[in-house]
């Protein structure tokens, strides 16, 4: 007899392979897509496995993406009792109308065409990336001089963050998202990037210069603590993520040769790259979590009031449902409508502008270095299991 | 015949429409919510995209009626 999986204690995020999500999670969605899990203080909440359902609770309004209710997943998570709100400027952990307003005064800014137009630009910083990498010779790591810079030059300059600051802020980002981190060191890092945000948008606001944040402390409506939650969370979130997608695809790709003849041969297929890659390593691999802000019914289970609910954006995006076999890295098929940039309202806001980063990225880098190979045994590579963001913590290669 | 409804009130400015079917969706240059610039596209490819953009729209603004 097939016994049924047990309920997890925790999120599962004990992996047997680079790629794919954690088993446990892999049989869940066979099984039990929408699961009981024991959250890390005890809590009765759910887990979701399926596309199906992660679309469903991610579009509905009434789960919360908001601090107030919400368990730990994991046992270094702890939130503390001062969060029960999101600070000011924090829209990604408030739900509408607080977060519709702040999102609104910055949507127009991550347009399509707006980052369409950053392409030149984009393309120059990868290039100079390249050279410094190229300078390092072999055994050069590439997240060093390639995927952390790239995003991060970028971001700088959109927002106006002086990039030669970014020691200050890049250790304390990475101390941030470190599984481990006890939460009170974590809080300090953070007061750590705020203060020096708000010492930036004093500046801004006594001279201005031509970037985001000197365009948003014109903005009446945002006050000044307002404004260093925002630049916050854009500084944050435009450098890992991205930074990461870039680390484990070059990975990836470098471990699939026939994928990576696919996208020499024909650079362009980038754009649908870029989707497969991001659906096929989810790197966001913890979460995101919501509160059931009423009685919810959902794949024929009762979600009640208070409980939470969190989904596996990996195990989502491996659904066979939706995508014919889910385990293969394709890069010529339709991927577009993966989960790895969320769903729902607080679908990531910089999404087209990782787009545009990631195809540029990785179309110069194997224009550039044809024979870029690993200079180490792939399982030598560092992998980030013990951070929020998964990728990789190091990859040294040679061309 | 396709007629597309785009409901601007629960636009989130994820840009999914203008990336997908460019034809017939733009955003605004203010907030970069949902512009149809085409709203009874005639060609087989641009009425699948509409499609897929009808079906990526994370705020569910977009509509076939």
């Amino acid at each position: 007899m097939i016994q049924d999986p047990p309920v997890p204690h925790g999120f599962p995020i004990e992996r047997h392979d680079r790629y794919s999500p954690p088993a446990a999670l892999t049989e869940l969605r066979q099984r039990r897509p929408m699961s009981r899990m024991r959250y890390a203080d005890g809590h009765e909440g759910w887990l979701i496995t399926s596309y199906d359902l992660a679309r469903k609770v991610l579009s509905n309004p009434l789960f919360s993406n908001a601090p107030a209710g919400v368990h730990p997943v994991l046992g270094g998570l702890q939130p503390t009792k001062e969060q029960k709100t999101a600070p000011p400027g924090m829209f990604l952990r408030m739900d509408p109308p607080d977060h519709t307003r702040l999102r609104r005064m910055l949507t127009g800014v991550f347009t399509v065409r707006r980052m369409n137009q950053l392409e030149p630009r984009v393309t120059e910083i990868v290039r100079h990336q390249l050279d410094q990498l190229e300078h390092h010779g072999t055994g050069a790591d590439l997240v060093e001089h390639f995927s952390l810079p790239i995003p991060s030059l970028v971001i700088c300059e959109l927002l106006g963050v002086p990039y030669e600051d970014r020691a200050s802020f890049q250790v304390d980002t990475a101390a941030i998202f470190r599984l481990d981190t006890p939460q009170d060191e974590r809080l300090a890092h953070m007061d750590s990037i705020q203060k020096f945000l708000a010492d930036l948008v004093d500046r801004k606001k006594a001279e201005p210069t031509d970037d985001l944040l000197s365009e948003l402390t014109r903005n009446p409506e945002l006050d000044r603590a307002e404004l260093v939650g925002i630049a916050f969370l854009l500084l944050i979130a435009g450098h890992e993520t991205t930074a990461n997608m870039l680390g484990l695809g070059t990975l990836a790709l470098l471990e699939h040769p026939e994928q990576l003849q696919l996208l020499r041969q024909d650079p362009d297929i980038v754009d649908s790259a870029v989707e497969e890659l991001m659906r096929y390593l989810s790197i966001i691999h913890i979460g995101p979590l919501r509160v059931a802000r009423a009685d919810i019914e959902l794949g024929g289970n009762l979600v009640k009031e208070g409980e939470n609910v969190t989904i596996s954006l990996a195990s989502s995006n491996r659904d066979p449902e939706r995508f014919d076999d889910p385990e293969e890295l394709d890069l010529r098929r339709r991927a577009i409508g993966h989960l790895a940039f969320g769903h729902g309202v607080h679908q990531c806001l910089g999404q087209q502008l990782a787009r545009i980063e990631m195809r540029i990225a990785w179309r110069e880098l194997f224009t550039r270095f044809p024979k870029l190979r690993l200079a180490v045994d792939p399982s030598e590579v560092p992998l980030r299991t013990d951070m929020a963001i998964y990728g990789v913590h190091r990859l040294p290669v040679e061309w | 015949m396709m007629r597309i409804h785009a409901d601007r009130t629960v636009c989130v400015g994820s840009g999914m429409c203008a990336l997908t079917a460019p034809e017939v969706f733009d955003q605004d240059e203010s907030e970069g919510r949902v512009v149809v610039i085409d709203p009874n596209p005639a060609g087989e490819a641009d009425r699948q995209a509409v499609n897929d953009a009808v079906d990526l729209c994370p705020a569910g603004a977009l509509s076939i009626v």
